[in-house]
């Protein structure tokens, strides 16, 4: 794996009032590297991913994010990331090639490329058929393959997957993986959240955080060895059932 | 008796464009533990909406304690417990107020049925004056159960209960729904997550709005028709592609650490065979075994044979 540093972070804190939602995570994230972001509901994932997709400001520490300062470089960590969540990634109420034609402009493509690179994407994902029905009657597992594959339209280093699977039937759950693999393998970084353990086994390496702090991260096959378990399941369960914030 | 009954259910939407349930039929026996398991879209809303009485069918009759949906949905209302997808509970009331509301709105007190509330609740009251929609996401899901069962309810739905609640979070609450079986109530419960089907008694595997199967996990595992078996090697991911690229191997798909592999001949040197394919690709560190199958390899085989992938 590459080493170049596609995520820095270094002391990452983030308090609301007398509330410490990240306190003081560090850790780097490599070129091409499947990372996968864990923790339990509370623990503080939302806040540190908002801080890296320069959405919010860190109160204390540093990070760069595909070299840009979350401090003073937000609108470049914006343009040079890509972004998909389960809960929002696609307007259902525009077509297939309206939403690739959307994005692609608001990353400021131009519309030749635009243009270009969406006849690609439709080609590679079988749709040309489809391109002008609505996002809204695609099966759930084709809005996700066309989610990431937008998310990955102006050819950002990262894309930040928030829990890109919730709810997908396990052949589609598949399917998607290999994309995932196959960005990697082309180079861009994958920042991944997911409440499946077995996702969690095609990750390079993992990050679980338990009450804003980051508690294990190394490879699946390091943590299990650490902890002495058979299942990344049993890892998180091990890490995540001290947390006191879940309570709240 | 049947607690729950579906008969040849079918819902359509959008003029009949969309068929969200096609000809569903099961039952839950009383005091059964009865999981609906399939993943979004398949179809397991529109049953908990119907038998909940807040949907109409297109065809096909249902009932809920011996009350069918139709005719009857008043007493349905007021005799059934149901926990919706989406959190349903009053965002700006408390947990105390909300549990206040529900057990006014179903004519009871929260003191008339606290022995069947107290250990869930017992977890909620250090935060009885925060708003419901302060609480974290496992709390909320504690105090919707609480709402759910205020007012004694014969037959608990409980919808997709925890999705995208943590590993501990759904543990603890698989284990409140064990506590509550026992206590008599019959409970349906969905859920996308295939690894929660063993903890039901007794399980549908839906998919596209037909029902795939319905029997105990134990039996459905049973019935797995081949012989499955896991392999990894150092580049798990290349291995993948080898074994898709063979024609000896019917099925290989990624499984947390493993791949799981069925062979179009299904005979006794399975494990042999892969391990020379692996070998005669250079793979290294090979690691190849029978196993048994979980449910999630069952509900893909289902797919596959009923040509749904």
């Amino acid at each position: 794996m590459n080493q170049e540093k596609v995520i820095v972070c270094k002391g990452l804190t983030k308090r609301f009032g007398d509330f410490t939602a990240v306190n003081n995570i560090s850790f780097d994230v490599a070129k091409g590297e499947i990372f996968g972001f864990l923790g339990a509901n509370g623990a503080g994932k939302t806040t540190a991913m908002r801080i890296l997709c320069g959405l919010s400001f860190p109160t204390e520490g540093e990070a760069t994010v595909a070299g840009y300062d979350v401090y003073k470089q937000q609108e470049l960590i914006k343009k040079n990331i890509g972004y998909m969540s389960q809960k929002f990634s696609l307007y259902e109420d525009l077509t297939i090639i309206e939403n690739i034609e959307f994005f692609g402009g608001v990353y400021g493509l131009d519309w030749k490329e635009i243009k270009e690179r969406g006849s690609d994407l439709l080609t590679t994902l079988g749709l040309q058929q489809e391109a002008n029905n609505l996002v809204g009657e695609l099966p759930l597992g084709w809005k996700q393959k066309l989610a990431f594959s937008v998310a990955l339209f102006h050819q950002p280093k990262l894309v930040f997957l928030d829990e890109p699977t919730g709810g997908v039937d396990p052949v589609t759950r598949r399917q998607f993986w290999d994309m995932i693999y196959e960005a990697a393998a082309s180079g861009i970084t994958i920042f991944v959240t997911t409440h499946y353990m077995d996702e969690a086994e095609y990750c390079n390496r993992i990050s679980v955080m338990v009450d804003g702090k980051v508690e294990a991260l190394d490879s699946p096959a390091n943590l299990k060895k650490k902890y002495n378990v058979s299942s990344m399941d049993d890892v998180f369960y091990r890490l995540a059932r001290g947390a006191k914030r879940g309570e709240g | 008796m049947e607690a729950v009954t579906l008969k040849h259910i079918v819902k359509t939407y959008n003029q009949g464009k969309v068929k969200a349930v096609d000809g569903v039929s099961f039952a839950v026996e009383e005091g059964e533990l009865f999981g609906l398991i399939g993943p979004d879209g398949a179809g397991k809303t529109s049953i908990f909406r119907i038998l909940t009485t807040v949907l109409l069918a297109d065809n096909g009759e249902a009932s809920i304690a011996g009350l069918d949906v139709r005719k009857e949905y008043k007493q349905i209302r007021s005799s059934i417990g149901y926990m919706p997808g989406k959190f349903s509970l009053y965002q700006d009331l408390t947990v105390q107020e909300n549990l206040n509301f529900f057990a006014t709105v179903f004519g009871t007190t929260i003191e008339a049925n606290y022995a069947l509330i107290k250990d869930i609740y017992d977890q909620l009251k250090p935060f009885n004056n925060r708003r419901a929609g302060k609480l974290s996401g496992g709390m909320k899901q504690k105090l919707a159960l609480c709402c759910a069962l205020i007012h004694k309810p014969k037959v608990l739905l409980l919808d997709e209960p925890t999705t995208g609640v943590d590993v501990v979070s759904r543990k603890e609450f698989w284990d409140m729904l064990k506590m509550l079986k026992q206590q008599g109530i019959t409970i349906l419960v969905s859920t996308p997550y295939m690894d929660e089907a063993t903890l039901c008694e007794r399980i549908a595997l839906i998919q596209g709005g037909k029902i795939m199967k319905i029997d105990t996990p134990a039996h459905i595992i049973q019935e797995y028709p081949t012989k499955l078996y896991a392999a990894r090697a150092k580049e798990i991911y290349r291995l993948l592609g080898d074994y898709r690229e063979n024609e000896a191997i019917q099925s290989s798909y990624a499984f947390g650490e493993f791949l799981h592999i069925t062979l179009c001949d299904d005979k006794k040197s399975g494990a042999e065979l892969l391990r020379q394919l692996a070998v005669q690709k250079g793979h290294e560190q090979i690691e190849i075994k029978e196993i048994t199958p979980t449910i999630e390899d069952s509900f893909i085989r289902l797919m596959d044979e009923r040509h749904l992938v």
